[in-house]
């Protein structure tokens, strides 16, 4: 008969923790950060699966590490936002309330399953002003904190927090919140601790525009990114394991809704 | 807390589960109740109890489509609102406008934004135009219950198609059945009391490829003829300065007319018709 052996359960809940932090580790980082106009997204992703997405009118979703996991949540915080503004008014889905449920529900698996999610989340939600922006931290083991105006996440999420504390300013400009989140990603993963310069090509970057009306999510990429980002075009054979990527969906597609602020 | 969550707070199961893309197919799971349709009627006809809401017209042009809708609810002989909003954006490129029960009508709207924007949220992507059409069919048929008794709703729903089979052919319009059958027309389309004399208009001016501006003219005017004839089609009201809901889908998304734009094609029309009675 196989020994049960005795583990206290401080070490069950550190080696958890040891394991979803190691995961989380693994993958490439996210900063999450607010400017003049809106709130920035922007993640390190070469790949077409979306680590930032839009979850309701005024609230983003952004997320590192294990992607069968986040996307799972992604997908609860758009049908638990949806149905609270059907069944409510779209004035009444917030990112708190979502940011609770996300906590609760990490937060359970985390105590109670055997392998916890690895998973870091951030619930953003775009206000009138800068200082009305909110910003959510939920970590692997629900864990929930009310982020200052910037937050980064993932592998190595200190060293870039610690880029985006000196210098970041709630009054810039898109274009130098762009250029801020771009140096911090690139600040740390170049070899012998050199920055690495990062195109727009292995940028997934979003925004919440303060002043749009409706639905606020705008996603930035192809030239207008390019513009901002003030690159040039860069070659294919510079952008490192593209062969990983799954086909692009349909470009043409305009996944932007005009409508809402007309919508009942 | 909404209807449909665990008293811990936490998601359950089968809001994280891959499941579907549709929210109307999740609500079956998640709040059943929220769905028109499943709620047990009374026996008897109740067609009396609620508003009815009266005349959409849709008209196919060369940019996309015109939806135009009048502004008068009735129940029984009562005017129950004149101003109802019968013609709402479906999403940033479709149109939807009910003709039937407007409390059934409103809810079918509300829950088929929801569908579509959902859909592009979970999916990244748009539905095709076909897709949502599909999809509107299937709601309407899922209120057959309530339309046996009474209270049918029927929808038309136009769009600009953004992967069109036929390029000359963007702007398209689709009708529905209480049954939940759906038929695409062609050129222009009307629904409710008044749609026998707006489609009698149409059929006179009509001319394919006509250009949005002269689109929004020709369904104000058969509107007017329309409201000329029946009684629970709202004219213009000059007075109140009420006048029809008119929006476009065009490349550029949908557009409701404003205040003003539509206020003087109404009056410009008004005018031609102190003339000439009959247009």
């Amino acid at each position: 008969m196989a020994m049960q052996f005795y583990a206290s359960p401080e070490q069950v809940q550190r080696d958890r923790s040891e394991y979803a932090r190691k995961g989380i580790a693994r993958g490439r980082s996210a900063v999450v950060l607010t400017y003049e106009g809106g709130i920035l997204l922007v993640a390190e992703n070469i790949t077409t699966l979306r680590k930032i997405s839009e979850i309701y009118d005024k609230i983003a979703f952004a997320a590192v590490g294990r992607y069968n996991e986040f996307e799972a949540l992604r997908r609860g915080g758009v049908r638990m936002a949806d149905m609270v503004g059907l069944s409510y008014d779209r004035r009444d889905v917030t990112a708190r309330a979502l940011a609770n449920t996300y906590t609760q529900t990490l937060g359970a698996i985390f105590s109670e399953t055997q392998k916890p999610y690895e998973v870091e989340i951030c619930v953003a939600q775009v206000g009138a002003s800068p200082e009305a922006d909110e910003l959510y931290r939920i970590t692997y083991d629900g864990s929930v904190m009310d982020e200052p105006g910037f937050m980064a996440m993932g592998g190595q999420a200190e060293a870039i927090a610690g880029v985006l504390r000196d210098r970041h300013d709630a009054s810039a400009e898109l274009t130098s919140a762009l250029t801020l989140a771009a140096e911090a990603l690139g600040s740390v993963g170049g070899e012998n601790g050199q920055t690495r310069t990062l195109t727009p090509k292995q940028l997934e970057v979003a925004v919440l525009d303060r002043r749009r009306p409706g639905r606020a999510f705008r996603r930035l990429a192809g030239p207008a990114l390019t513009t901002l980002l003030g690159h040039e075009s860069v070659p294919e054979a510079d952008l490192g394991d593209v062969d990983a990527a799954p086909p692009a969906p349909a470009e043409a597609k305009p996944t932007i809704s005009a409508a809402s602020e007309d919508t009942e | 807390m909404a209807t449909g969550f665990d008293p811990s707070g936490r998601l359950p199961d089968f809001f994280t589960s891959t499941g579907t893309s549709s929210f109307t197919q999740f609500l079956s799971q998640a709040a059943p109740e929220l769905l028109p349709g499943r709620r047990p009627l009374p026996p008897g006809l109740s067609a009396d109890i609620a508003p009815h809401g009266t005349t959409i017209i849709a008209i196919a042009t060369a940019e996309g489509v015109v939806m135009a809708g009048d502004r008068r609810a009735t129940m029984g002989n009562l005017i129950a609102s004149r101003d109802i909003k019968k013609v709402h954006p479906a999403d940033a490129y479709s149109l939807i406008g009910i003709a039937g029960t407007a409390g059934i009508g409103i809810e079918l709207i509300r829950l088929f934004q929801v569908e579509l924007e959902h859909y592009e949220k979970i999916e990244g992507a748009m539905l095709s135009l076909d897709g949502k059409a599909n999809r509107l069919a299937s709601m309407v048929r899922g209120n057959l219950g309530a339309a046996m008794q009474g209270l049918a709703v029927v929808p038309l729903f136009a769009g600009f198609d953004l992967t069109p089979g036929d390029v000359t052919r963007a702007g398209r319009i689709f009708s529905f059945d209480v049954a939940g059958g759906l038929y695409e027309e062609t050129g222009y389309e009307a629904i409710g009391s008044g749609s026998l004399f707006a489609k009698s208009a149409l059929k006179k001016r009509y001319r394919p490829g006509v250009s949005t501006e002269d689109a929004i003219t020709l369904a104000v005017e058969a509107l007017y003829d329309a409201a000329d004839d029946d009684t629970a089609t709202g004219g213009p009201d000059v007075i109140r300065k009420i006048y029809p809901v008119v929006m476009t889908a065009t490349a550029a998304g949908t557009h409701r007319l404003s205040d003003e734009e539509i206020t003087t094609v109404a009056e410009r029309v008004v005018a031609g018709r102190t003339e000439n009675p009959g247009g």
